[in-house]
């Protein structure tokens, strides 16, 4: 079976005026049901690295393979359906839509696929969300929740339509460490219960220490892996 | 569809998200709009008013004795000149020939009415007071089917005429310039010298003043004594039911006839092309003001795209791609126009 990501060689420069290296020639594989930190510090190139493999970037050179897929001449509608299908994403900051209720916002990914009927996918919102200890707070806005109600949104929305793999940039840097640790453990959970991939940005050393792998990155470049 | 439906919900709850920014743009629209149809409406209203007016108040088609060119005289059909100089020109006798049957043709065919009416220049006295003037010589019955001055008597009417006698209705202001009153008796004097007592039946006011300063309606027959041209007219004053059909019935007539037959749109044909100047004035202006109410969409559109910024980075990472993204806002923008423009459509309709 082949690996869920495959990066060779993958680089992002920015065509500025002096041109910026965001990454520099990644070499990386990530299979099913792994638990990967990738840390640095600021400036590292966690978040463009982990925006290059959620096809939310586009790498300057090398080739990322997405399920044995190249992503390198996907057309944009390509790439988006593959990022609703295998890929669900949880932010630093919750990033919700603020007009729609947290039910909605886990709605809108599964409308977006329209694999299931419009109770079905009520049903499922609210069982996802009630799973993460939301239950009471189905019909409220992200500005009616506190940050780490926000962020368990952010996750079930992640989960909405049962991705493979969970892109996660920092999902606890805003958090204070009671959140922080309930956001973890909804994360870790997903990998051993629901054998899940997540791929977390993070620079609490701390936590990584606690998941599978560890991918240092200094100056873009990966420096050491364990 | 349900993709697109998706879209649509997320366009509708943007716009409704952001109520005071929607409602001014919507009412910048709706004004726009509003005003725009006002405008429109007051200007074609007032505009067909005009026409319609100019319609009425004279004839659609009006035949005279007169020619676009000069008549050929004898002399060039005698002689292959280049010119000939020094011809004395035959004196025509003025007026329609066979008048009868200039009439009779057109009454076969013509989808309207028509009056035979013969205009002689002249003088009109009263009390040593002289004023040029036109007397008009008619058929009543027939006059009061082509001519609008029917609503315009003060007092008296063609019927008067109609009695019989040496009778003359003629235009207030006439009447006052000459010191006259209805009842009192004028003189009217041909350019011939011929004159003749006519007793006020009646007074008009059309509101043009050279009608109602210059013109004098009497019997045809006393027309034509005054002038001395039994059985003479010069004039046929055709009303169409159709007024737009004058170019057309107006060029047949003539090439018919021969005589100078002229539509109510070449008689105009000045004001016509000023109310067109106007249009396009018009249209300009209500094309600079849906200009600036879509100007108002596109800031307003523009900058919900700016904020939603970090938005659309979300429904990105969600799986939404670029072209739904543009689809997105293309909606917020024309659900925006569309309600403006209901409002406004509402707008002008209540104004007008």
């Amino acid at each position: 079976m082949s690996p869920l990501i495959e990066a060779h060689g993958l680089t992002r420069i920015l065509q500025e005026t002096v041109p910026v290296t965001l990454v520099k020639d990644i070499d990386l594989t990530i299979g099913e049901g792994e638990f990967v930190a990738v840390t640095g510090l600021s400036g590292s190139g966690k978040s463009s690295l982990l925006y290059l493999l959620g096809l939310l970037d586009r790498p300057t050179r090398g080739m990322l393979r997405v399920r044995g897929r190249d992503t390198e001449p996907m057309s944009e509608t390509s790439r988006a359906e593959t990022r609703l299908s295998t890929m669900g994403f949880v932010f630093q900051f919750h990033f919700l839509l603020p007009e729609f209720t947290a039910r909605e916002n886990v709605e809108i990914p599964m409308r977006k696929v329209a694999r299931l009927g419009r109770d079905e996918m009520r049903a499922r919102a609210t069982e996802l969300l009630s799973s993460l200890g939301l239950v009471d707070h189905l019909d409220k806005r992200p500005d009616q929740l506190s940050g780490g109600q926000r962020q368990r949104v952010a996750v079930a929305r992640a989960l909405a339509n049962d991705p493979p793999l969970i892109l996660a940039d920092e999902p606890t840097g805003s958090l204070d460490s009671t959140s922080s640790e309930q956001v973890f453990a909804i994360l870790d959970g997903l990998v051993r219960e629901r054998g899940k991939t997540v791929v977390a940005v993070t620079h609490d050393f701390g936590m990584a220490a606690r998941m599978d792998r560890r991918i240092h990155l200094v100056d873009g470049e990966v420096s050491k892996e364990e | 569809m349900s993709a697109m439906r998706l879209i649509f919900d997320i366009a509708l709850t943007h716009v409704a998200g952001r109520g005071r920014q929607t409602l001014v743009a919507v009412i910048g629209v709706a004004v726009g709009v509003g005003f725009s149809i006002a405008m429109a409406a007051l200007m074609q209203g007032g505009q067909d008013d005009f026409v319609r007016q100019l319609v009425d108040t004279m004839p659609h088609v009006d035949v005279t004795d007169e020619q676009r060119t000069a008549r050929r005289q004898p002399a060039e059909d005698l002689f292959e000149a280049v010119a000939i100089s020094g011809l004395r020109p035959r004196d025509d006798r003025r007026g329609i020939i066979n008048p009868t049957k200039a009439v009779s043709w057109l009454e076969e065919w013509m989808p309207g009415r028509l009056a035979a009416v013969l205009n002689v220049q002249g003088v009109i006295r009263y009390s040593g007071r002289e004023v040029g003037a036109v007397v008009i010589g008619i058929e009543p019955e027939k006059e009061m089917r082509v001519s609008p001055i029917v609503e315009d008597f003060e007092s008296g009417s063609f019927s008067a005429l109609a009695a019989g006698g040496n009778n003359v209705v003629i235009g207030d202001t006439m009447a006052s310039r000459l010191g006259a009153a209805l009842g009192d008796t004028i003189t009217a004097i041909s350019s011939e010298g011929r004159a003749r007592n006519f007793k006020i039946v009646g007074l008009f006011h059309t509101g043009t003043t050279a009608r109602d300063e210059g013109e004098g309606y009497v019997l045809l027959k006393n027309a034509q004594i005054l002038s001395n041209r039994p059985n003479a007219i010069n004039e046929i004053r055709i009303k169409l039911d159709d007024p737009n059909a004058a170019p057309s019935i107006a060029h047949r007539v003539e090439v018919e006839l021969g005589y100078k037959a002229v539509a109510w749109q070449e008689a105009n044909e000045s004001i016509l092309e000023a109310l067109v100047v106007r249009n396009v004035i018009m249209y300009t202006v209500v094309a600079a003001i849906m200009l600036v109410a879509g100007f108002g969409i596109f800031n307003i559109v523009s900058t919900i795209t700016h904020e939603k910024a970090r938005d659309i980075a979300i429904m990105k990472s969600l799986g939404f791609s670029e072209t739904d993204m543009r689809r997105l806002f293309v909606i917020e923008g024309l659900a925006i126009g569309i309600a403006g423009s209901l409002l406004g459509w509402t707008l002008g309709f209540a104004i007008t």
